[in-house]
């Protein structure tokens, strides 16, 4: 070996990141350690059934059927299971509901822990050093990047997602939606209203 | 004593760029990245936590040039050698040589079944909580895993040595701390701790802000 890759074998792979990725795919393979129809099948799931549609259902309901909401806020886990909200990276799940006092929006700045279930896959920015380093610190700063300014005397509080526990942010329900049900409601709640970076919008 | 991965409240990063909801992966490698990934850890020879390490122990010149999925795979490759599912050989480009381990292989017909179960965290402990919601917490004045040196752990440097209240008891979990270094899961309560932003930050944006993390009892004193 032209010098000593031990403590970080990953060196060896090929430079182009599209190539490393084919080659342990290749190795893992033919080592018949992966199946490829497997991979396919969870590519298939988070691009095409779970996603932020699911949070939304989530939130819809919350805002129609206040013993939901209490009974979401009070132990969320297994009311979004009964909806089949359930799986990786959403096993312990927490609710928080924002008011005009309080506005609630998660981070994980250790990595990138996210309600998959709920949620999908996390956005780019979401896992970026900008969104990690700044969101904890200057929360009002990062949230006029994404056009949403709060009033003086709304708090923010920011969730660290630094254990297997999950957070889900019930957006307030903008004024003029009394009259819509849940699938007019849903197309109201983004998926950033559920991280808190963005508001749910108005009808 | 830091690693690259605890960057909570660095200075000097750029704005925050927010995409549509309709952008799930922008690359195709991103999409096998993940899949890659998921796969050879149902094989069980790693847990989450020893997994989050990899990721962290990264030289911080990787960490910072590699993006979000270049990290996994660095992370992947360095996890299947230590666990002696690859070898340095295969990885090299020599032949790879069939496996004894395929029977543990993650099957089509399993994917839905194995990511809508899950990996729940939580687990019976012998360990009694000893805070309730509203007592006043000090978190440890380094964020350091005590039982390894340079290990695993969960409490970020910027909420290091600071008092919060406690919100919220998620009952007993596994510690990352034991967990990631094979030191079982010793599983103990978990909190979420609330910070004034004060606390935490020489100039916070509005004295009402609060950060909540979720921290383990072993991180905490009463205050």
């Amino acid at each position: 070996m032209p010098h000593d890759h031990s403590d970080h074998p990953h060196s060896l792979l090929p430079p182009d990141p599209a190539l490393r990725v084919k080659a342990l795919e290749t190795i893992l393979s033919r080592k018949g350690l992966i199946d490829p129809a497997a991979l396919d099948a969870i590519i298939d799931t988070y691009e095409n059934k779970i996603g932020p549609r699911n949070g939304a259902h989530v939130v819809a309901r919350a805002w129609l059927d206040a013993d939901f909401k209490a009974a979401l806020l009070k132990d969320a886990t297994p009311v979004v299971a009964e909806l089949g909200y359930y799986g990786r990276q959403g096993e312990h799940m927490v609710a928080v509901e924002n008011t005009d006092a309080v506005h609630n929006l998660v981070v994980c700045t250790l990595c990138s822990c996210y309600p998959w279930p709920l949620l999908g896959i996390p956005p780019t920015w979401y896992k970026s050093d900008a969104y990690r380093a700044r969101v904890v610190r200057e929360p009002r700063a990062v949230l006029s990047d994404f056009g949403v300014t709060l009033p003086e005397n709304t708090a923010v509080r920011v969730w660290d997602s630094t254990a297997e526990v999950r957070y889900l942010v019930i957006p307030q329900r903008p004024a003029g939606s009394e009259g819509l049900d849940e699938s007019g409601l849903m197309a109201l709640i983004t998926r950033d209203s559920m991280i808190g970076t963005g508001l749910a919008v108005s009808p | 004593m830091s690693r690259p991965h605890d960057m909570g409240g660095r200075y000097g990063d750029g704005p925050v760029v927010p995409e549509p909801e309709s952008d799930i992966f922008h690359e195709e490698w991103h999409k096998r990245a993940l899949a890659v990934t998921l796969a050879a850890g149902a094989h069980g020879a790693w847990n989450i936590d020893v997994s989050r390490h990899a990721r962290e122990r990264l030289a911080p010149t990787d960490y910072a040039r590699f993006s979000y999925y270049e990290k996994w795979m660095a992370g992947l490759a360095d996890l299947l050698v230590a666990k002696a599912l690859v070898s340095v050989e295969e990885l090299a480009g020599s032949d790879p040589v069939p496996s004894p381990k395929a029977g543990t292989t993650l099957k089509v017909e399993n994917v839905p079944a194995v990511l809508a179960k899950g990996g729940p965290a939580d687990r019976p402990s012998d360990i009694a909580p000893k805070f309730y919601a509203g007592d006043a917490v000090k978190t440890r004045r380094l964020a350091a895993n005590i039982l390894v040196d340079g290990g695993h752990t969960r409490l970020p440097a910027y909420a290091a040595g600071a008092t919060g209240r406690i919100l919220r008891y998620h009952g007993t979990h596994i510690l990352p701390d034991s967990s990631a270094h094979g030191l079982g899961e010793a599983p103990e309560p978990l909190y979420a701790v609330a910070f004034p932003a004060s606390e935490l930050w020489a100039h916070p944006e509005n004295p009402a802000d609060e950060v909540v993390l979720d921290l383990w009892q072993s991180y905490l004193a009463p205050a």
